[in-house]
Order: structure tokens, then sequence, then C-alpha cells
């Protein structure tokens, strides 16, 4: 094997230059030049301030915004430099009153609504970072937004409508509502009471 | 379970299956040293790297000393990368200022990445300079899956050759593998993954003002130029902590679909490199056909068990139209998470949409039990063709036995040598999970890192080893990884489930080329056919069951059940 030595520290070497540098950088330097937007995050801003970015969650706790799924990313959630999961399993009494204590919660805050509670409003994402809602996770909360908007919940309803993505390509993943993309045209309709 | 879902999955192994002779035949010409679209292009470089390490391409090995190539690389590039995770503290490429990875850690991840396992001890973002990721972690995704490739192709050409000395030239197989396979792939991938979305830069991480005026740090980095070969080479180590959970591994249903096609391309596409090869492509759609049976039937279980709610939550009030969400994200629902949970545990990739430990039970075990077959549906690029090719010479011998005939395979009489070795590859499985696994669950040490009570919590021990010893990476990852004992004892299982199998398979190779070929008579069992297929697919479940079995009632099944009578933990 002694003889395979240089041989092999040479490869790793050139494999090291091929495709640990001049292959990233090759693909950042054209992904820069033709998508730079993406290429950077796909940040968005307001008044000229970066406000986060349209992939990753942000908290929102007014009752004038739409809310986020629970996150467990970082110690506070909505940790973007800290991505996690509860990593709860299906006997977890933890995570049985965790999700408890949500419903709990929702319940409190959303008095006008009843029946089933959509199960990603009360469960933490994968990554922690889930931009999304399903689309019954913001129909659930059109009320309370409406109310604290001084809109007219079709008002609302019309806007989350208009920001509902269907399947991609109408086939794959789930219909889904960006929330910060929401929040955003909340702002620019109405003020909050 | 609905239309929508059912349609995905089908769409997805119909891209696979048009897929395979595509890649397959492409890779059949490379390996013959045949001239392909990009020699023009890439030529001079795939010279240059011979004239660099001193390699003539037309020099072939005998098994011995492709083996003894394949291990110097493989064990220096741990010591590489072990450096730069020591180093990445003074080096350059770190705007988040990441200190040195500790040494237990360093060791772990080391191993973890050149075995192609690609475990996550660690968090990406909060612990990984951009350098380490790109020279350390990327290269080694490259590397590792090149290694995987080059052993396949060694064993393939063992049956294709008559009383040949040698299986080809480790160097220049490696070389090939990533010039001309996947460096291409992952340049054009990874451009196409930006447009939807992964970041792709050398910048500081954001800092941000939220909507309610809060403050955001939103990490990024050359994100979309790993996450490629992470899939195409079934590595699965995440630049993000939470891998392609994170909205910038994945940010869309479209990148998730090209990180399953590009999961599976490779090593579906080595199936019909070996038909190819071999002269007589129905031996590779065969195999095919016998991962796929496996396949479906893993797809269909665990999907049917995920789109059940938990019947706690259920008493909760929770609608249980969405399936169990805890650990998945809306963009992409219980139907394709589901799918990737499969996909990524058939092959090695170890990659993960959504948190297997929050599965439901018997929708955690469908990954487990695909891990500790050896992942041979599909497989790891390489690892899956030549770990399902140990099956086939099991089989065969079995077949041999039931007729009362020495055992033959594509002409090649199977005999004790060959029987031995592929028995000794395939025990290292049992080994490394049921007997370290084993060793975790008395000694304190290894208890410690158990989150979970009750059967979850042993789940979470199987999981962990058997990830370990079929080089897969993925979690269930509440599991306490990263302690002292358990980075030592799960690197140590990685080890012997990659060489200790590479090895025995390189061996089987050298004995097997050396034999002549006996022409196919009456009395030859054929192997293209479904009896044939049926036979593969009741050897691999009979092995795999009788070994595991009895492990998994104590876990996910053992649970299942308690989930049903409403018992916590």
């Amino acid at each position: 094997m002694l003889k395979e030595l240089r041989p092999a520290l040479m490869l790793l070497v050139v494999m090291t230059v091929l495709t640990g540098l001049v292959y990233p950088l090759a693909v950042t330097g054209v992904a820069q030049l033709v998508f730079p937007w993406q290429s950077a995050g796909s940040l968005v801003e307001r008044d000229g301030r970066v406000i986060g970015s349209a992939l990753i969650a942000q908290n929102f706790t007014s009752r004038g915004y739409f809310h986020p799924r629970p996150s467990a990313a970082g110690a506070e959630g909505y940790d973007a430099a800290s991505s996690g999961a509860s990593n709860l399993g299906p006997t977890s009494k933890q995570l049985a009153d965790v999700v408890a204590a949500r419903v709990a919660a929702l319940r409190a805050e959303n008095p006008d609504v009843q029946g089933p509670i959509p199960a990603d409003l009360v469960t933490a994402s994968g990554g922690g970072l889930d931009p999304h809602l399903s689309p019954a996770a913001a129909a659930y909360q059109v009320p309370r937004v409406a109310k604290a908007r001084g809109l007219s919940e079709d008002a609302v309803r019309d806007l989350v409508a208009a920001h509902t993505e269907g399947r991609q390509w109408g086939i794959f993943g789930e219909a889904r509502v960006n929330v910060l993309a929401l929040n955003m045209a909340l702002d620019a309709r109405a003020a909050m009471k | 379970m609905d239309a929508a879902g059912i349609l995905q999955i089908t769409l997805y192994c119909a891209v696979i299956v048009a897929l395979t002779p595509l890649i397959g035949g492409m890779m059949a010409r490379i390996f013959s040293g045949e001239r392909v679209l990009l020699t023009r292009l890439l030529g001079p470089v795939e010279r240059g790297v011979y004239r660099l390490c001193g390699v003539s391409p037309d020099q072939e090995q005998h098994w011995t000393r492709y083996a003894a190539a394949m291990l110097a690389v493989n064990l220096l590039g741990v010591l590489l990368l072990y450096g730069l995770l020591r180093l990445q503290g003074v080096l350059p490429l770190n705007p988040a200022h990441m200190a040195a990875v500790a040494p237990d850690l360093a060791f772990n991840t080391a191993v973890s990445f050149v075995t192609n396992t690609n475990w996550q001890a660690y968090g990406g973002e909060s612990t990984l300079s951009y350098l380490t990721q790109m020279a350390g972690l990327t290269v080694q995704n490259f590397v590792s899956a090149a290694t995987g490739i080059a052993v396949a192709v060694a064993l393939i050409r063992a049956f294709a050759r008559r009383s040949a000395r040698t299986l080809g030239n480790f160097y220049v197989d490696v070389t090939r593998a990533t010039l001309y396979v996947l460096l291409p792939i992952c340049v054009l991938g990874a451009l196409v993954l930006v447009w939807q979305g992964v970041p792709q830069n050398l910048g500081a991480y954001t800092e941000a003002t939220t909507l309610e005026g809060s403050r955001q740090i939103i990490a990024q980095g050359p994100v979309a130029s790993q996450m490629m070969i992470k899939h195409l080479g079934t590595n699965g180590g995440g630049f993000f902590s939470q891998n392609a959970a994170h909205p910038f591994e994945n940010p869309t249903p479209l990148t998730n679909m090209i990180h399953m096609v590009a999961i599976f391309a490779i090593g579906a596409g080595l199936t019909f490199t070996f038909g190819r090869m071999v002269g007589d492509t129905r031996q590779g759609w065969a195999i095919l056909a016998a991962m796929g049976v496996l396949f479906v039937a893993g797809v269909l279980i665990a999907y049917g068990a995920e789109a059940q709610t938990n019947p706690t939550f259920a008493a909760l009030g929770l609608d249980p139209a969405l399936g169990n969400m805890e650990g998945k994200e809306v963009r992409f629902g219980v139907a394709v998470s589901t799918l990737f949970a499969v996909v990524t545990t058939a092959a090695s990739c170890g990659a993960v949409i959504a948190m297997h430990d929050s599965l439901m039970p018997l929708a955690g075990m469908i990954p487990l039990v695909n891990m500790m077959l050896g992942e041979i549906i599909v497989g790891g690029v390489g690892a899956g063709l030549y770990g399902m090719l140990l099956f086939v010479v099991l089989a065969v011998f079995i077949a041999g036995l039931m007729v009362g005939r020495t055992p033959e395979y594509l002409g090649k009489k199977i005999e004790a040598r060959e029987i031995k070795l592929a028995v000794l590859a395939i025990l290292v499985l049992p080994v490394g999970i049921l007997g370290l696994g084993a060793l975790s669950t008395v000694l304190p040490a290894g208890l410690a890192s158990v989150q979970s009570g009750g059967p979850h919590g042993l789940s979470q021990i199987l999981y962990a080893y058997s990830s370990a010893t079929a080089n897969n990476g993925s979690a269930f990852a509440g599991f306490g990884a990263n302690t002292l004992y358990q980075n030592t004892m799960l690197g140590l299982a990685m080890l012997i489930g990659r060489f200790l199998i590479i090895v025995p398979v390189l061996a089987i190779a050298g004995a097997v080329a050396a034999k002549k070929t006996v022409p196919a008579s009456t009395g030859t069992f054929p192997t293209h056919g479904g009896l044939f297929v049926g036979l593969l697919v009741g050897v691999i479940l009979i092995v795999g069951g009788l070994t595991f079995f009895p492990a998994l009632a104590l876990g996910p099944i053992a649970e299942q059940l308690l989930l049903g009578s409403g018992t916590l933990f």
C-alpha cells in the first residue's frame, strides 16, 4: 500500500482543486451573474432595509399579522442561523403536551373560529424555518387578522387567495401560502388598528 | 393517501426507469474507455490528472493492488479532512468565524464523509466554515461517490471478463467517474437549483430586521454546489443542520424532485451499465426489477402509515386532512416527505426533508429496514449494485443447492471462496447494527444519548447504528450523537460498514475475473426472469428478516401497538 501513497495523495490534491475550489467557485460566478437575487438568498427589502428572506420563516406575534408555523430553530424559534426540529416521536408525552398547549393558545387567540385545527398550525416544521402555511391554516387566521386590521373578512380572504400557490406545475408538492409575502401585502393594504 | 400523492410517486418511478438506460449506457461507454461527448473538452484535464499523479492509465491492477489504491485514497482522505476540520479557525473563507472542530467530532465527521455516510453530528451553519464545506466536504462527496462507482465497475468487469488477472485501474476509474459522470451533472443541476432559490455565495451571514422589528441572522453560503453532489453522490450531508428540510437547501417542490431523481439516477443507471458490460441487458433489468419490487412495497407501507393522524392529536381536535405534520414542511406534505424518506434510505443518501424521528412508528420502520437490508434497493452509488450482487451470489447458491448443481452466474461458477466472502461481507451489517447497537443499550455512556422513553428509545439506537454501519447518514435526530462515546463508536461502525464490505467485494471480483466462462446449457438457471427476481427478493427478505425482526419487534412494532392503546412516554 505504501507504493500507492504518492498517487493517492496527488489524486486527492487534484480533486480538492477541481471539485472543492474550481467547481463551487465557477458555479458561484455563473449563479451570481445569471441569478443574482436567488444566489444572494432571495432577500426581501422594504424602504432600503433587508427585512428577511422570501424563503425563510420569521416570527409574527401581533394579531394583525398571519402567524407562521411553530418553530424549533434555536432557543427562541425562527433562528435562521441554527435550523432545528423538535425530533419528538409519535409516543412522546412532551410532544402531546406541547401540541395541546398550542391548541389551547390558538383557540384563545381565534375565538371566532370553530372546527378542526389544520395540523401544520400546531406542529413544528422540519427545518424550523418553513416560510409557508397550508391554505387551511391561513384561512383559520382570517377572522382575527381582519378584525385587527379593520378589513372585511372577504377582503382578507381575497388577499390570501392571491398569495396561494398551487402545486408546482400543477403536480409537484402541496398548495401553500408564503407568510412573509402575505403579511407585506397586508401592510400595503391597511395599517393595523 | 390521495391521488395527487400516488401520481407524484408514479411519476418519480417513471422518470427513474426512463433515465436508467441513458445514464447507464453513458457509464458503460465511459468505463469501457470509449469516447463520449465531453471527451474533447475534458480529455486534456483527464490526462493532466494522470500525469500529476504519476499514473499510466493503461496499466491495469490486480484486485489486491486495486484495493490498496482504494484504501490509500480513502484513508489519506480521512487524514486530510480531519486536518482541515481542526484547522478551519485559522484558514480563509470563514466569514462566520467558526472555531476548530473538537477532535472526536472531527474524527467522526472525517470518517463519515469519506465513507459516503455523511452522518451529521454537527450543525453545518453553526460549526463549519465555507472552506471546510467546499474544499473538505464537497471534495469527499465527489471522491467517496467515485470510489463507490469504481468498486462497482471493477466487480462488473470481473463478471464480464474471462480468465483475467486485472480489474482496471482505480485511479482511472475514480477520475473518469468524477470528470465525466459527476461533475457535468452537478454543474448543470446546481444552476437549476439556484434558479429555484438555493443560495450560492461566499458572503457573510445576512442580518435582517423583521417586519415586527426583531433581528434575524440568515445563514447562507455556497449551498447549491454542495446540494447537487450531496444527492447525486448519495452522500446526504447537509449544508445546514436540518438538511434538505431547510428552505435554502430545498426551496420548492421542483428542487425536491431534482434531489430525489439525483439520488437514484446513478445507482439505477449502474444496473444498466452492468447489463450492457456483461453483454445481456436483461440481467441488469432483472436486478432493477428486484430493487423496484422492494422499493414500491416500502413506499406504499410508509405512505399508508404516515397519512394517518396520530390518535393522540386527533383527540385534541386536529384536522386529519394533512396527515402527520410534525417535522414536515408544508410545501412537501406527507406524500412527498414519505417518498423522500424511503428514497434516501433505499439509496445510501441520508438527506432528509422531514424529521424521521417524528415519523409514525411503521413509517419510521421502513427507512430502518431499508438500511438493515444493506441499502441494496438502488442503493448508494456503486455500493447498491455491489451490495445487491452479494445477495445475487447467495441467491444462485441457494438455487444451486435446491437442484444439486454447482451454482453459476453469468457463466461463472460460484464456488466456496466466493460464498465465504459474500457471507463475510453480509455479516458486517448485523455485527455493526446489533453488536455495536447492543453495546449502546447497556453502557451508560451510550444510553446517555437516548432522548425518548419506551420503545422509541430503542428505535433511536437501532437507527443510529443502522445508519452508520450501512453508511446512510440520516438519523432519528433526537438521539444525542455528538458525545465522545457515540462519535467514536459510530465512526467505527461507519469504517467497518464501508471497508469490510468493499475489500471482500474486490476479493470476489478478483476470484470471479480469473474464472473461465462456461457456456449456458439447458440446466443453467436463468437469471433474467421473474422466477429469479422472486428468488432474489425472497433471499433478501429472509436473510434480513431473520436477522433483524426481533429488534424491530421491540422497537417500531411495539411502539405502534402502544400508540394504538394511547400509551405515551
